[in-house]
């Protein structure tokens, strides 16, 4: 092995007796460019709805979540899909999030939740990374489209216009704080409740309700 | 002879099939022939004002005066209850459920919200702008308790 490596060392080292330097130089060159096209044509290729609907895992579970919201279907016609939401737009941070799917990939192998039943079983976990994620990078995704500078909350119904003044514009929270489940259904928010008392929006209901609730239509309270 | 009694049978038939043309009676679908696709109606907004609408007696489910599409309320969570709960009132300054929701059928006082009161759209429902079909002729609480009165020559 050690050999090996120290052959291979020489042969790198070694200059170049056959081709020109301007051949290397180019053909480096052209290759790079085609080397590195390639990659990121690559990685669009695995930014698009269409990728990430061709897993069942996705497109029977969140992908149909996704279609009766405001962000599949509204009166405009402008719509987001998955990789708006769910990758950095920047290249650094897309890169760095597409390192971390490769824990994904592993999943999809695997079946982790290749059935209803296992996504709905693991479901709380992956909101609350995704919820994790949008804390930590203040709702970056979603303000990709929605600025606060261009929200005009005299368009928008008194409810809103004072909750976004009163915790919006002053960076007390962050969208996603109040936003849960504003493109997927929310997960057994009962067991989310010991982590997320703080937000608005977060449920504070006391965390007997749903269990009860569950008992009193005669369902097993899982 | 076979003939006249086929026709006298087929006269009344035949009378009330023209006494339908002719009354056209408005139903849902307006009248639209049967066998051909009626115009479908614009669907009406919904009220979103946020201004709290009037109750017509006191024991009456107050109306919803804001959007509620899309919201969640199932097993997993209720999207009402994470601005209209005892705990979440300061934050969302929204009225909070009254205190009969925490009640249970015996009228005892619980702690947390009743499981029989969970579903909120079983009593509380949003508002539409959409014009009234026919004309509502409900009358107020306090009109009755008048009317009732003015029938009794005043006396209480």
């Amino acid at each position: 092995m050690w050999n090996f490596l120290k052959r291979l060392w020489w042969i790198i080292r070694r200059p170049s007796a056959y081709f020109s330097l301007g051949f290397l130089t180019m053909g480096g060159f052209v290759m790079g460019i085609i080397f590195w096209g390639g990659f990121n044509t690559a990685l669009e290729v695995t930014n698009t709805e269409a990728f990430c609907t061709s897993c069942h895992e996705m497109r029977d579970n969140v992908f149909e979540e996704l279609k009766p919201t405001i962000h599949y279907s509204n009166s405009s016609g402008v719509r987001a899909s998955c990789p708006d939401c769910h990758v950095p737009h920047n290249w650094t941070n897309k890169i760095a999030r597409k390192m971390q799917a490769s824990k994904e990939v592993w999943g999809k192998i695997f079946g982790t939740i290749n059935t209803r039943e296992k996504f709905l079983e693991h479901r709380l976990e992956l909101a609350q990374h995704e919820w994790a994620r949008l804390e930590a990078n203040d709702s970056l995704e979603c303000r990709n489209c929605h600025s606060d500078e261009s929200m005009d909350i005299t368009r928008q119904s008194k409810r809103a216009a004072d909750a976004h003044e009163r915790f919006l514009f002053t960076g007390e929270k962050t969208c996603i704080s109040c936003h849960k489940g504003i493109a997927h259904q929310l997960p057994d928010m009962a067991a989310a409740e010991g982590e997320d008392h703080a937000g608005l929006l977060a449920p504070a209901h006391g965390e007997g309700l749903l269990a009860s609730t569950r008992s009193y239509l005669g369902l097993s309270s899982d | 002879m076979k003939h006249l009694r086929l026709a006298i049978l087929a006269v009344p038939v035949f009378l009330a099939t023209a006494a339908f043309a002719q009354n056209q009676v408005a139903t849902l679908r307006n009248t639209a022939p049967l066998d051909q696709q009626g115009e479908a109606t614009q669907i009406p907004g919904i009220v979103n004002t946020d201004i709290r609408q009037v109750r017509n007696y006191p024991d009456q489910p107050p109306l919803i005066p804001h959007k509620t599409d899309n919201y969640q309320v199932d097993l997993n969570s209720n999207k009402c209850l994470t601005c209209h709960s005892r705990t979440a009132v300061e934050v969302s300054q929204a009225p909070m459920i009254s205190v009969t929701h925490f009640m249970n059928r015996e009228g005892q006082t619980l702690g947390a919200v009743s499981p029989r009161r969970y579903f909120c759209t079983q009593c509380h429902v949003v508002q539409t702008n959409a014009r009234p079909l026919v004309e509502n002729e409900f009358v107020d609480v306090d009109k009755v308790i008048d009317y009732v009165k003015t029938q009794q020559g005043g006396a209480d």
